[in-house]
């Protein structure tokens, strides 16, 4: 893209504070959500580490319905049809056992660690 | 009845060979219920307890319209007009449960009202797609729970048979199978206690009461501990669901059997990634889904189990 002189100069000036903001990770700004993907009788990732404050998206890809039930009830999601999704946002530390309530052979493991810390990449 | 036989071992392979050696003597022996009883001389076998069929029905999964069936409702019923056609007309009807797919009440109504065509009793008992309302089961024990205990559970009896529905699908924990949880258990332990070893028992509930396939978690994590209060009887039923195929098994004087479903196949254990619904050619799905006839017979300590597909 071409840049008139005027506006080159701005985006020179301002590009080095936006990186100088933005995290030292090169993640996409999308970083404080996450998708998981139920399909297969199976939770894909079934181990996900995510920081506080992420939001975790379930989407049942399966041709049965499956639910998202915290072990610790911390999280009990509606009956999940096909394409069904649920959110839910992770605002305290800690390691979530979930499972699902039909077919508890299912399982997953949520990680959430704490918000404050660097930006380094996990 | 005498209590020579209730210690639960039942009757031995001597016994039965030392009975029928009597037969020459025309004077004949069956067994009922683990106890040999003569019937007189031959030619003059009388009943003494009339024999009467009750049918076994399972996973409707109304509301189900996946390509594995896009018409679970139609299935069902056409699975209530064989019925209705059957030349003996059966006592009753008993339903081990995934009535509705997603525990709607549209689901509820029309698994219902297709039912009852029938025009006979039904006894109910929930699957897991039964309870996911968003109350945990308060629909299902609104419509079908009535006169029952805890989550469900009930006993009754017809014919001389003592015939138990339980709840394994209530209370599930992550990375288990069903479960029949202590209170349940109480109540089986006490309905039980008293009763004659002679009188035929039927147990019947969602999820199979003896591990099929741990993998899929097809089996119930403290299914041993009822299995272990009716070994002591002489015919035992065991009567499940939620795997839609037909497995059988005899142990002693048990014998187990899981019915097929009126609305879709699953896999056979461990042939597939998972247990989802299972995809069969179009002019074959009526072949994979049925009911069960289950007749008490006169004289036979066995209960004659008899599957019949919707078509063929």
């Amino acid at each position: 893209m071409k840049l008139t002189l005027p506006r080159a100069a701005l985006a020179a000036a301002v590009l080095p504070l936006l990186l100088w903001a933005a995290p030292a990770a090169a993640e996409p700004a999308a970083a404080n959500t996450m998708d998981v993907k139920i399909d297969n009788f199976t939770f894909a990732p079934q181990r996900i580490t995510v920081k506080a404050g992420t939001t975790v998206t379930w989407t049942n890809e399966d041709d049965i319905p499956h639910t998202v039930v915290a072990n610790q009830k911390a999280f009990k999601s509606k009956v999940l049809d096909t394409d069904d999704k649920y959110t839910f946002t992770f605002t305290t530390a800690g390691t979530y056992d979930y499972f699902c309530s039909l077919h508890p052979h299912m399982t997953g493991t949520v990680v959430v660690e704490p918000a404050t810390g660097g930006g380094a990449a996990p | 009845m005498t209590s020579s036989n209730d210690h639960g071992e039942g009757l031995s392979r001597r016994k039965v060979l030392e009975c029928m050696t009597w037969a020459g003597t025309g004077v004949l022996w069956t067994v009922a219920g683990g106890v040999p009883k003569s019937l007189g001389l031959v030619g003059e076998a009388n009943a003494q307890t009339a024999g009467f069929t009750f049918l076994q029905i399972s996973d409707s999964h109304v509301g189900f319209d996946k390509p594995a069936n896009p018409n679970a409702l139609g299935t069902l019923e056409e699975a209530v007009n064989k019925i209705k056609a059957e030349k003996t007309k059966p006592a009753f009807l008993i339903h081990t449960g995934d009535i509705a797919h997603l525990s709607k009440p549209s689901e509820f109504d029309d698994a219902e009202r297709v039912i009852s065509q029938a025009k006979l009793d039904v006894h109910y008992v929930p699957g897991e797609h039964d309870v996911i309302d968003e109350d945990t089961g308060k629909l299902y024990m609104e419509r079908f729970g009535k006169g029952t205990k805890g989550q469900g559970w009930y006993s009754f009896d017809a014919n001389g048979v003592h015939f138990v529905g339980l709840v394994n699908v209530m209370d599930l924990k992550g990375g288990g199978m069903g479960n029949l949880g202590n209170e349940q258990l109480a109540w089986l332990e006490n309905d039980l206690k008293g009763r004659s070893a002679s009188t035929p028992i039927v147990l019947f509930a969602h999820i199979p009461l003896w591990v099929v396939y741990k993998e899929w978690g097809w089996g119930t994590e403290d299914g041993e501990r009822a299995l272990g209060m009716i070994k002591r009887f002489g015919s035992v039923t065991v009567l499940n669901g939620h795997i839609h195929q037909i497995i059988q098994k005899v142990e002693g004087n048990v014998a187990f059997h899981t019915a097929r479903s009126t609305a879709f196949l699953q896999p056979a254990p461990g042939t597939a990634p998972s247990p989802g619904p299972l995809k069969v050619e179009d002019a074959k799905l009526r072949t994979v889904l049925g009911t069960a006839s289950i007749s008490v017979v006169p004289g036979n300590q066995r209960l004659a189990i008899v599957d019949t597909p919707l078509v063929g």
